[in-house]
Order: C-alpha cells, then structure tokens, then sequence
C-alpha cells in the first residue's frame, strides 16, 4: 500500500528526476518520492510537516532548514545494525527502501505523552539542575539521574555492530575547494585551467550550491545550466577531482583537511567491498573556502511550530525539489531575502498572505511587486508569535503601530539574515570578525594557504560571488606556480542584499526559542545573563545553547546577540564561542577506517608462524606480535599440564623456542665499543671477538631500560638483542645517542629484527641435537665452543647461520639465527632431527617458567620504576666510565638502601597458588598501606620443584630470608603466606650452562 | 519579595512560579581592591577550590581570584568530566581518595548540583600481565582503604554485553572496576564553587591578566595585572595550561611541559553506557553524559603546544580504539571536538608546593588528571597557603623530588613528559 | 602537522615520534657540576611559547633525528635539520669532539 499521492508536489519546476520513482516509509507509514529528493522535500511532497519532538518539551516539530544545520527534522534512518539516529531528513538523500522514524517520542510521534514537559516548563528554565536534586545525595545515582537519563539524548544508537566497513585515504592538491556554489564553482574553473591540481568538494550529492535553489542566470543561462556546464568543463581536468556527498569537517596544521565522503549512504546497503564511508586526509598547498552562508531565524513566539520555515529553505523547497512547503504563507524578514521569497512563493503559485519585515520602509519594486499580488506589506513589523500547535495556522502580525492582527497562512517563511559559513576558517585558531553593516561574523585572520570566497566571506550577491570566487581559484593557483590565465567571469546580477539587524521580536507571548533542538528559549537566555553568566561561553554552559546536533548554526548568533542586548554590550565585544571541528557530525566509524575488529592494529608474525599453527600451538599477543604459548598436545586439557611437560622435556632432553621476535640491531664501526660502553652499564669495548655478554642499559635518568646481550663478530662489528616490548625503543635511543649525543664517534645502527629468524634450542641434549645440523667443519663441543661463545657458521647444508651459546633457561642452550626466509625450514629441521631426543617446542609460558626458576628478570621487574641495582644488578655498573644513566641514578631517592629489591617467594603451604599483583605485609600485620611492603611482579608454577614460585618487589629484601610474609591480595580472594628467598630457585651455581 | 539565594527544591519551585525572575548573580563580578591576604591566580577549577576552602576551613577572610578570561575557561572546562581514586602509588593514592570523598560531599557543601554522579570506572585488561598490573593496583587501593574489584571476562560482559569479545585483536579479558568513580558535570564544579566562594567573600575577578610579580628580597608582594597592581601577602599559582609562562615570570622554570590533549563528544543519543569504561588495548576510555552524549578521549597528541587544537593522527587514533572496542557506536556521530593544554609533569604526578620565593605557591603539573583532583588540590594548597606546611596527603607532590630522586612515576615512563 | 625530513620529504607527523626541546644538551659527566648539570637537563624545561627547537625521530621514515624549529603557539613548522649536523657543528663550534 504505497500513497503516491505527493499532493504538495510542483508540476513545472525542481531538479528531481520525476522518471525515478522511489518509496519510503516514515514512521510505517510508506510514501513515493523521486531521484533527487532528500528525505525531507519528499516528506513535504506528501504533506508531511510533523517530523520530530524536541529535545527538552517534546514540542512538535517540523522542518526548519534544507541543509545540514537543520535543528528539527532529525530521523532515526534505517533499521537494526543500520540505524542511524539523529540523522537529519534534511541532508538525507533519497533512496529506494529508505526507512526512516521520528524520535524522542512516546508513545508516537502524533501524541507524544512527554510533551507534559511543556506544562512543568515553568519549573526546568535553563540549569534549574544545579539547583536542585541534592538530597538526599544517595538519591543521586539510584533515582534522579535514572530519572534525567530516561529523558537524554534523541535517537537510539545501534544494538549491534556496526555491519559496513569504512576506509581512509590520502589526496594531495595545489587547489582545495570547499563548496561548489557561484564563489567555489569559479574559483576551481579558474584554478583548472591552469592546469593546476583542483579538488572540488561538496556535500550534497549535487554540485551548484544556492544556484539550484534560487532562481538566478549566469552568463546568459539558467543557473542550473550554468552549473552543469561548469561541472562538465570540470570532468575535462585530467587534475581534477570532483568529490560530491563530501563534507571537509576540520582544518589542521600544514594544509591538512579533514573530509568524509558519502560513499554509500544514498543507497540501501553498500555494494561488496563498498564502504559506507571514507575517511580523506585531504594535503592542499591552498585552500579556497567556499561553504557559503547560512539563514537564521528571528527569534519570536512559538517559532518552532511545524510550518515555520527559513525563507532560503522556502525557495529550496520551491526550485530545487518542486514541493510546496504550504498553501498561504506570511514571509518575516529584516532584509532583502523577503522580496525574493515572494517572488518565488508567487511564481510557484503558493499565495502569499503577508509580507513582514522589520525595516521600516522597504524597496520600492518590493512594494509594487505585493500590491500586483495581493500580498499585504507590514513594514517595521514583526511577526511575534505562530499561532498553531500541532502546525502553524496563522501568525499574529504586531504592526509598527504596536496593533495586533492574526492572519491566517500554514507557512511562516523566516529571515533574520545569513550567518557566512565561517566555521572551517576558524579552526585553527582565527577568530571570526563581527560587522556590523552586514550584521555578521566574517573570517578574521586566516591560516598560511587559506582563502575565503563568496558568501563565506560576508560577500552576498551572485555577481560579486562569481568574481571573486574566479579571483581566489587564480590567486591559489597562481601561488601553487601555475601561470594565470585570466578569468573570464560570467555575467550576472548582485541582488539587493540589504539587512537590518533584527534579533527578537520582544512582543511575543509564546515561547521563543533561540536553540530550537535544546529547547533554550529567549526567557533561559535572560536568566543566565541575570544570575551572571554572562561570558558567550558561560551562556552557552549554562543553557546548552548552540550545544546541539546543528552545532548552533541556527542559534549561535542569535543567542549572542540578544545576551548583548540584556548587557549593554556590542556584539564585537560579545564575541563568538570557537568553531571547533567537525564542521558537521561526521560518523565514529568513517573516524576509525577499517582499524576495528582483527584489523584494530597489525599482526606481525615469525617466519615459523605457520609450523607453529599446523602443531596446533595456542598464540598469545606480544604487542604487535603473535607469538606461540604453548603446543598442546592431544589429550593435554589445561595450559599447566602442557607446559609444565614442555619445561620438564627442556630440562630433561632439549626443547626448541621461537624467540625471533627479539629486537636484534647490528653495530658497527671502529668506535661501536666505545659506543656501547656509553650505553650499557657494563664494560663492552673489552668483550672478545667471538664473545657474548649479557648488559643492560638505563634510561637518562638512572632507570633500567631495558637488558639484553651484546656478541662481537668483529672488531668492529657488534650485534646486540633487545626485548621484545622494547625494540623499538631501543632502536630509537640508539639513533639517539649516535646522532645526537655522539655524532663524531664512527658508528653505524643498523635494525636486523626482521631479518633474522631466531630459535632458543636448549637441555642437556641440545648439543646432540645442533650437530646433526651444523655444516662441517665447524666444532661445536664444549671446548671449542663454550658457555657466552658466538660465531658466524653455516647449517643444513650451506644456509648462513648464527650460533649464540647463550642461556636464560638455564641449560645448555644456544640461539641460533638464520635468515628468516629459512625460518620456517630450520624450525621444521629442528624437530625431525630431535624426534630421536623426544624435542618439545615450548613458548612463552615455558620460557616465562624457565626464566622465573633461574630468577631471570624480564617485563615485570623491568617496568620503568627500578633501577639496576633494584633488580639484583647493581654490581654489573663499570665504576670506569661514563655511561647513559649514571649521574642521576645516583640520587638519593634512587640509591636508597630501603628500596625494594628483586627477591624470590615460596608459599609456605607448597600446594597453594601464587599470584601476580598481590601486596606484601608482615605475617601478623594490618592491611594498611603503612604496612605495604612491597609486591608480587612474577609467578609460574615450578614443574623442577612441583610448587608455585615467584619473584617481587620487597623492601629492605636482603635482609629478609626466611622470613614468613602475607602476600596480601584481596581482589582475587587469594591471601597467601609466602617465604622469602633466593630469586634462583634451580641450578643456584650455573653448573648446567657450562658442561 | 526576597531573592532566592539558597538552592534548593522549594526556591526552584517559588521561581518557577514567579518566572525565574528572584535569582540573584551566582557570583559578583568583582572588582579588584588595592590589598588582599591571598590572591589566587588562575579562576579554573583548582584556583576556586583553593578560595573556597581557604575562606570556608582556613578562616582566611580576604582573598581574591584572579582570572584572565572567564572562569573554567581552562581544563575544568574541556575535560572528559571523569572521577576516580583508583591510583597505583602511595605518593598519589591518598590524595586522590581524599578528592573522591570531597566529591561525595561536594554538594551539600557547596549547595550546589555538579551532577557527582558515580557510576563506576571500569578499566579493561586484555593481557595476563596487564591483569597482574591491575590487581596490585587494586590491591594497593584496597591497603588505603579505597573500593576496587577485579573482574573477569564473564563479570565485565554481564556489565557491558556489547563490547567486542568474539572478534578482538586484543580480546578483553576483565578489568578493575571503581564502582565509587564516575563523572561529574565539570563546567558546574567551577560555577559551584565560585559560587560558594562568594558567599564568603572572595572576590572573583574576571577578565584581568596577570603580567608580572612583584618580588623584593625574596618575598612576594603583589601582582602586576591588566588592571594595575593588587597587593597580596600571598600569591598561589593555579594555572594549569600556563604554568611555565607565569611562573617564568616570577624567573622560575619548572619541570613541566605543555600538551595537548583532544577530547570529544558525540550527537546525544539515548544512554546505553552507564560508567566509564577505558580500553587497555588503545587510547580510548568513554562515557555517557546525563544529555547522552558519549564523552570520550585517547592519548596526548605528543608535542609541546600552547594552541588549544590537535591534529588529525590522534582523533583517528582515538576512534580506533572506539571502534575496537565498541562496534556499536560506529553509525553515532562525533559533534564535537576540542583541545586542552595539558601542565605534564617530568614524572606524570603534579606538584602542590611552596617556591623559591617566599609567599609564592605553586599548584600545577596535573598533566590530565586535574579535574579528579579539583577538591583535594584545592584543599591542600589552602593548606599550604595558610598554614605554610604540607597538607599530610600532598607531601609527596614536592618541586624538588626529580632533584632528589623521588619521582612518582606511575606509568613508568620516566622524565618524557609525553608518555606519561 | 607535516614535517619536511631532509632525507624523506614532507610526511604527517604521526610517522615521527617527538622527544622534545633541542636546547637542553646532555652535559659533560666530567664536569664537577655534574650532578646538578644532568638534572637541569633531565628536568627542568623552558617550555616556550615560540618558536621551539625541538628533537623528532623519524621513525616510520629514515630512522634520522631531526631539530625542528615549530612554534608551540600555531604549530607553524619555520625550519627543519638534520640533528647529526647540528649536533657536529655545535661540537665543532666548542671544540668538544668526545
């Protein structure tokens, strides 16, 4: 059942395809509406005027604006995973299928049981919050606040995720457009013909600007004509890009735009491997802004109702889409916006009751104009309130005589004036300037590259806008190096632009509101500015004027100027509250690209990944890494058993470990020990060819940073490992110090992470296991090749290869690198030739085992706050030399004797679990913070002793064995006596690493 | 008929009757006097707590405010409006806890509805590590006495079934709830306390710039502002934003550098997330505003700055970690966006501390954790200012404890201000 | 924001990560000062209100260290070098070569 009725629909006129048919459905109920429609002429078309209820009041309401400032007509469109909330009928262009519902409404938009709000509105002005609902406090959380959240916000996000995908890209530009009407058109028509790189961008889904919506000529065609030939010239441009259903949102440092395009929002759901939208990180080296101007309203009673409407809006309705926005209207203006509104109300056959108009004496030809039609002329009148309440159904007209009258009509066209659409010029920090002569904001001082053009700019009048649109677009280029090539500006007229500042019509016995979608009314702003707030920013807080969906581009003026009134202050010196971007809402998703879900941030992963996920390894993620924790094997059912099988075959046999996520950095040059000895807290420059050494390094400011081992291939050839977490940190300290702190000394960083595919093989048969793959003659028994020795060799049969017989398990072990191209094949070598030893491959949870058994310490004792000596190292420091870090480790507050110090714990009952995190107090003390002794960094169960074991933070620590202690942790219910320790807890001498 | 100077449910009903037309100014727009006991400069947040609590619990009668602009035009301003106690380090965690509980009272005190509103502060874990880090926080705040609860997966999903669990790069794994924390409505804790500082007898005076000390011998006597001389046995410095530039013109230069950090909100929508909750994957932690906008905010943009704007790399990187966590919101839309500069100390923690000169405070450093403190900042500067010793729960907020070693580093990122 | 690297051309400051201000250089540890000269310099900061100098890494680029001269109050970038040239001049100019 579709009602194609459309009864308000103009036979002769708008730019819609009338051959393109296409339903919708509004609140259930199902309309037609045609190609090149938004959501809101469509409602029009069939009649439909009542669209929203406000925010506070739930007063009805209508479609004030034909653009994205619109504070009414907001919509929640589409369904389920899809629904949009908030989304303005306005700027919603129409597509077969499109479902839209009103909102903020209970039970129905018709009969809406909250509009009691109005009733009680004497008693909710503006913040009557902070003034009451204190008491009791606890009523706070559990009744009032449930009460005024009820009433929030308008639509309803989403219930599920989000289904479309979303992307980002880059453009760069020498001619950034922002707006295509007269002023933008010219000025990428000029720019292009340059030659230059234009981009032109527009946020309708049609190019033109107020050239579709009003009626005009330019250069002897009609404006829409005038238009399409321009946008075809356009398309010649193998330079330039047009970028339609586009909105540039923000401006940022060194040209850097901000846009989102529309991709796919005009259509019911995106094509496969179509985003709804997309993110442009727009690069320009100039800049034209041409967004136009925006209508405001004049501020009188009841002029929310269904059926007052901008003036602009009127004639959008009228010419662009070919829907009558009333049958009788009465046009209310304080400029010359009201002649031309009639005249097209008259054109399109809608009868014009009454022309209003605040100035006292109007244009001749205006006059004229009304008597041909029967049109009645109040001038210095005001319309002061709507008549109506569901919809306006006339307007009581106060004369300059200060008489009253009603006169029927169900539209009420608006005009106070045309706010320029300074937002985006602002941005980076440019106050926007107030004049008086054209009573508005015009960009103040503007960024490096950054032109206004047109009515942006406060300049009203299609000749004028056209030249100096052609101007700007030659100026950009010119500027970009591209030779000018005069612009040729098409001929038009400049339609009278006069105004009369004119704020609020005081005669008004309804409500007026100011912020039509926050319900903020002319009586709020006259109460904030009596209790004092009286800063443009104070009235916005205090009242939430301009805080809404429209982002005030209906209200802010307005709001400011009458706050100057109730001051005594001008305007100027009221100023405006900062444009702040977006310039319109832009969706969270758009913001976010394609980085959600898997894809929040990149995977990287080891050369023998795919081994390992064909052994069925479970992988855990290590920052960017995913890196295998543990290989279970069928039957084992909990991640203990298996790991405490992977230690015990490492302890027993010979396991083999992934450990190609290390950070590896090659150093080189004749003064790389000289460097290192600078950066390590150990002596380096002294290590033998052929040696390895462990080290570590501190921050500038005396705390551990990070610790690894540094092997000399070559005088002047060193390779050092950092941790994994701190690669990349390590990396750039590095760089640091040789560009920077040292940048005489013959040193070359070079990064090898990724370059080396790196395996930890280690147990009493390791030995046994890497001579069955080390090409001959290389010697690897213990006297050749002991404990710390490193050497460049060759395995399975000629791949270049890197042995380190290095240890942090604890056992005989070596590392072994190759290329990582041959990661995957070494992993795959290693484990045929170990099935004779009974190999185990084991990850980090066993590693993590290992190293807490030998009282290793690793990311948890490293985090940022010890220092060397904090963690059992401080004897590793050379007393001769420099190093990075020293001087102010030795503060006092840093070589406090109390600090606590790496130590191991047992728990007294051997069965019961340790945990990480959990507080040390004495055994008999209070849980007080005064009794905090320190913590708990790192726990694993112990398969070598069969008990949990761990190592911590605790204070005064060597003085301690023995002792009994509480480690207290309340989170987890898990209070446990623990004993304090040596933090080695297997092979206390070493003896296993050397044999 | 009178004018309806205490708040309360029987005056907005007696306003509401007679047309809002009995309410009197929420505070004089004062004018500055030739002298004062203390003058505090900085009118945001801080700055009027300090002279509320000054005037209400230290007796001390004749003080002014003095701002440059119009009050919580700073940070109290442009925050994410959140509240917690929920620190790591003994240095910070009572301090902050003595914040919270003056949030608890804040309204009845001042007679005035900031909208404390707690509601809980949930943050996520999504590691083993990362879960060990939260419950020795949490156990640390259990040892000072403070709430806190360690939840797991299914606990966080029954409060916030429709974040991302199934298709995570880092799936959630629990988190520390603060169910004490929360939000409160901030451009209303500067209103309320100017206003209570009134009521006392401080003078708040707007629109007047500081542009120089007068020091003589080591002592302060006054300040030079855009309004002339005002004389003062005691200055307090509660600029955050500006803490360098007018302390440097006292010739004093602080471990400190300035930031900014972007904040957001969404279109109101209809509430559907209760507390807050930040991600522990990404930069990201959010909530819902009593008009039901989503309040939400990431990491610093990195780089010194004193304009009040950030770049694009942050926003992107902010709803990343929204639409990681949170594949609900990606059809809501962002309203608006905003910078705030950020006082960030070389160790992450502020300072409430006496200076080089005497009779010349200092109160900054807050890095992004002012607005919490805004009670027990305020306290124990008043404190400080009228007592000249440290008030017991700020004694580690000391200026020279980077010279002395005593950092209170709870990130761990050492003297990098922008990591902290 | 877009920084020029003298290596890698301009690129969006998210490819750089930013250390700080350029004009406090690590002291001599030689020097008897020492101890108060490594605090000034891990500490106290002039945070200006200018043009900056100030230390980035171009670390999704050539790896360089860059002085960048960008002042805090509009972000407006006035001059870019390689910090190993600075670093070798001012070297150059005390004599001071380690």
């Amino acid at each position: 059942m579709t009602q194609s009725a459309q009864t308000a629909r103009l036979k002769d006129r708008g730019l819609i395809d009338r051959s393109q048919s296409l339903t919708f459905t509004f609140d259930g109920v199902p309309y037609n509406g045609y190609a090149g429609d938004t959501l809101a002429s469509a409602l029009l078309a069939n009649g439909v005027r009542l669209v929203g209820r406000s925010f506070k009041y739930h007063r009805p309401r209508g479609i004030l604006t034909s653009g994205s400032e619109e504070p009414n007509a907001l919509v929640e469109l589409r369904s389920g995973a899809r629904r949009e909330p908030n989304t303005k009928a306005t700027i919603t262009e129409l597509y077969d299928g499109l479902e839209a519902k009103s909102q903020n409404r209970f039970p129905s938009l018709s009969l809406d049981l909250l509009a009691i709000n109005g009733l009680v509105s004497p008693f909710l002005s503006a913040g009557f919050y902070y003034k009451t609902f204190m008491w009791p406090a606890s009523f706070w959380e559990k009744i009032y606040e449930p009460m005024i959240r009820r009433a929030a916000g308008l639509g309803r996000a989403a219930q599920e995720h989000d289904p479309d995908s979303y992307d980002k890209a880059f453009a760069f530009c020498d001619v950034l457009v922002v707006g295509s009407g007269p002023a933008g058109l010219m000025a990428a028509l000029t720019a292009a013909r340059t030659g230059a790189r234009v981009i032109l961008v527009d946020e309708s889904f049609a190019f033109g600007g107020r050239l579709l919506s009003d009626v005009r000529t330019v250069g002897g065609a009609n404006g829409a004509d005038w238009v399409n030939s321009v946008v075809a010239e356009l398309k010649s441009f193998p330079g330039v890009q047009l970028m339609p259903r586009t909105t540039v949102f923000g401006a940022y440092d060194s040209g850097q735009f901000g846009a989102v395009e529309r991709v796919a929002d005009h259509v019911p759901v995106p094509a496969a491997g179509v985003p709804r939208q997309r993110l442009w990180r727009i690069v320009a080296k100039h800049t034209i802004i041409a967004q136009g101007a925006l209508e405001r309203p004049i501020v009188f009673g009841n002029n929310d109702r269904p059926g007052v409407m901008l003036a602009s809006a009127v004639r959008t309705y009228i010419n662009r889409f070919g829907v009558k926005p009333g049958e009788t209207a009465v046009v209310f203006s304080n400029n010359d916006d009201g002649a031309s509104t009639i005249a097209d109300l008259v054109g399109a056959g809608i009868r014009v009751a009454a022309l209003v108009d605040t100035r006292t004496v109007l244009q001749p030809a205006t006059k004229s104009f009304a008597r041909k039609h029967g049109i009645r002329i109040f001038e210095g009148a005001v319309v002061a309130d709507a008549i109506g309440s569901s919809r306006v159904t006339g307007a009581r007209i106060v004369a300059a005589d200060g008489t009253s009258q009603n006169i029927a009509c169900d539209l009420i066209a608006v005009s106070g004036g045309f706010n320029p659409s300074v937002q985006v010029s602002t941005h980076l920090g440019g106050r926007a300037q107030w004049q008086q002569e054209l009573a508005a904001f015009v960009p103040g001082a503007l960024p490096k590259g950054m032109a206004v053009s047109g009515s942006a700019k406060g300049t009203f009048g299609l000749a004028s806008c056209l030249k100096e649109g052609a101007q700007a677009g030659e100026a950009a280029a010119v500027a970009s190096g591209f030779q000018a090539k005069g612009a040729a500006v098409p001929a038009a007229d400049d339609e009278p632009s006069d105004i009369s500042a004119f704020w609020h019509v005081k005669t008004a016995k309804h409500k007026a509101f100011v912020d039509q979608q926050n319900d903020v009314t002319a009586a709020d702003v006259a109460l904030a500015e009596r209790e004092g707030f009286r800063s443009v920013e104070h009235l916005k807080r205090y009242t939430t004027l301009g805080m809404a969906t429209d982002q005030g581009k209906t209200s802010n003026v307005n709001g400011l100027a009458m706050l100057a009134q109730l001051t005594g202050k001008t305007i100027a010196a009221t100023g405006a509250t900062s444009a702040r971007p977006p310039y319109t809402p832009v969706s969270l998703g758009a913001l976010a690209g394609e980085h959600r879900g898997k894809h929040f941030k990149a995977t990287r992963l080891t050369p023998s990944h795919d081994w390992a996920k064909e052994r069925g390894a479970v992988f855990i993620e290590t920052g960017m890494w995913l890196r295998a924790q543990y290989y279970p094997k069928p039957g084992e059912n909990d991640w203990l058993t298996t790991v405490c099988r992977e230690v015990n075959t490492v302890r027993n046999s010979v396991g083999v470990c992934d450990v190609s996520t290390l950070g590896k950095i090659e150093i080189h040059g004749t003064d790389a020990g000289k460097f290192l000895d600078r950066v390590y807290i150990n002596m380096m420059s002294t290590l033998g060819v052929g040696k390895a050494r462990y080290g570590m390094m501190l921050r500038e400011d005396g705390i551990a940073m990070d610790d690894g081992t540094a092997a000399r291939f070559a005088d002047d050839r060193y390779f050092i490992t950092t941790t994994t977490a701190n690669a990349i940190k390590v990396l750039q300290h590095l760089e640091l110090c040789r560009q920077w702190y040292w940048p005489d000394l013959d040193v070359q960083i070079f990064p090898v992470s990724d370059q080396w595919a790196q395996y930890s093989v280690a147990g009493p048969r390791a030995r046994d296991l890497l001579a069955k793959i080390v090409d001959a003659p290389f010697d690897i028994s213990n006297a050749a090749f002991p404990y710390m020795a490193v050497a460049e060799l060759t395995v399975m049969g000629g791949v270049k290869a890197r042995l380190y017989r290095l240890s942090f398990s604890g056992e005989m072990a070596y590392e072994i690198a190759v290329p990582a191209r041959q990661g995957d094949r070494l992993m795959r070598t290693l484990m045929a030739k170990g099935e004779e030893f009974g190999i185990a491959p084991y990850g980090t949870e066993a590693l993590g085992v290992m190293r807490i058994e030998k009282g290793h310490v690793a990311g948890p004792e490293l985090n940022g706050t010890t220092t060397a000596a904090d963690l059992g190292l401080g004897k590793m420091a050379s007393t001769k030399k420099d190093f990075v870090g020293r001087v102010l480790s030795q503060r006092p507050g840093l070589t406090d004797p109390t600090r606590p110090r790496v130590v191991g714990f047992r728990p007294v009952d051997r069965s019961q679990r340790l945990r990480g995190g959990a507080h040390f107090i004495g055994k008999s003390d209070a849980a007080v913070a005064q009794n905090d002794q320190g913590y708990m960094t790192s726990v694993a169960y112990s398969p070598s002793l069969g008990h949990w074991i761990g190592l911590g933070l605790l204070a005064n620590a060597e003085s301690r064995m023995g002792e009994i202690l509480r480690a207290y942790d309340p989170v987890r219910n898990g209070d446990v006596l623990v004993e304090v320790v040596p933090a080695t807890f297997v092979d206390v001498e070493g003896a296993r690493l050397r044999v | 008929m009178p004018r309806s100077d205490r708040y309360s449910i029987f005056s907005v009903f007696l306003e509401g009757l007679r047309g809002q037309t009995g309410w009197g100014q929420a505070w004089r727009q004062a004018t500055p006097k030739p002298n004062y006991d203390v003058v505090i400069v900085g009118g945001g947040g801080h700055g009027l707590a300090t002279a509320y609590y000054l005037a209400k619990r230290y007796g001390v009668k004749n003080i002014a405010v003095v701002e440059k602009g119009w009050i919580g035009s700073g940070n109290v301003g442009r925050n994410t409006t959140i509240v917690r106690s929920n620190y790591l380090l003994p240095g910070n965690i009572p301090f902050y806890e003595t914040s919270m509980k003056l949030w608890e009272g804040l309204e009845q005190d001042l007679n005035y509805n900031a909208m404390v509103s707690q509601r809980g502060v949930l943050n996520l874990y999504h590691s083993d590590a990362q879960r060990d880090a939260y419950a020795r926080r949490g156990n640390a705040m259990r040892l000072h006495g403070i709430d806190s609860e360690l939840l797991d997966r299914d606990a966080v999903r029954s409060m916030y079934p429709w974040l991302n669990y199934d298709n995570a790069r880092f799936p959630i794994q629990g988190g520390l709830l603060q169910r004490r924390g929360g939000t409160v409505r901030h451009d209303a804790v500067a209103w309320g306390y100017a206003r209570g500082a009134d009521r006392l007898g401080v003078d708040i005076i707007e629109n007047t710039e500081v542009t120089g000390f007068r020091i003589s011998n080591g002592k302060i006597s006054g300040i030079e502002t855009t309004r002339g001389f005002i004389g003062a046995n005691k200055v307090g410095l509660a600029v955050a934003g500006n803490s360098s530039r007018v302390a440097g013109m006292a010739g004093l230069t602080l471990p400190i550098e300035s930031h900014v950090l972007q904040a957001f909100v969404s279109e109101g929508i209809k509430p559907f997330i209760d507390g807050v909750v930040t991600f522990g994957a990404g930069h990201f932690y959010v909530s819902q505003s009593d008009k039901g906008g989503l309040v939400f905010g990431g990491d610093i943009d990195g780089y010194n700055t004193y304009a009040q704007r950030g770049n694009l790399p942050v926003v992107e990187d902010v709803l990343e970690g929204g639409m990681a966590l949170m594949p609900r919101i990606g059809r809501v839309r962002l309203l608006r966006s905003w910078g705030g500069i950020m006082d960030m100390s070389m160790d992450g923690s502020p300072i409430i501390d006496r200076t080089p000169i005497d009779g010349l405070f200092f109160n900054g450093g807050w890095c992004y954790g002012g607005f919490k403190a805004t009670p027990a900042s305020g306290l124990c500067f008043a404190h400080l200012i009228a007592r000249n010793e440290t008030h017991e729960v700020a004694r580690a907020y000391r200026l020279d404890r980077f010279r002395t070693g005593h950092m209170i580093d709870e990130k761990g990122m050492g003297n990098q201000p922008n990591l902290h | 924001m877009r920084i020029n690297c003298p290596h890698c051309g301009l690129r969006s400051n998210d490819e750089f990560s930013y250390l700080g201000d350029a004009s406090v250089v690590r002291p001599d540890p030689a020097a008897p000062n020492a101890t108060e000269a490594f605090y000034a310099f891990g500490y106290e900061r002039a945070n200006i209100a200018g043009p900056m100098q100030e230390l980035w890494y171009h670390a999704a680029g050539c790896h360089a260290w860059l002085v960048v001269t960008r002042d805090t109050r509009n972000h407006e970038i006035l001059d870019v070098k390689s910090a190993q040239e600075v670093a070798l001049e001012r070297q150059k100019a005390a004599g001071t070569a380690q």
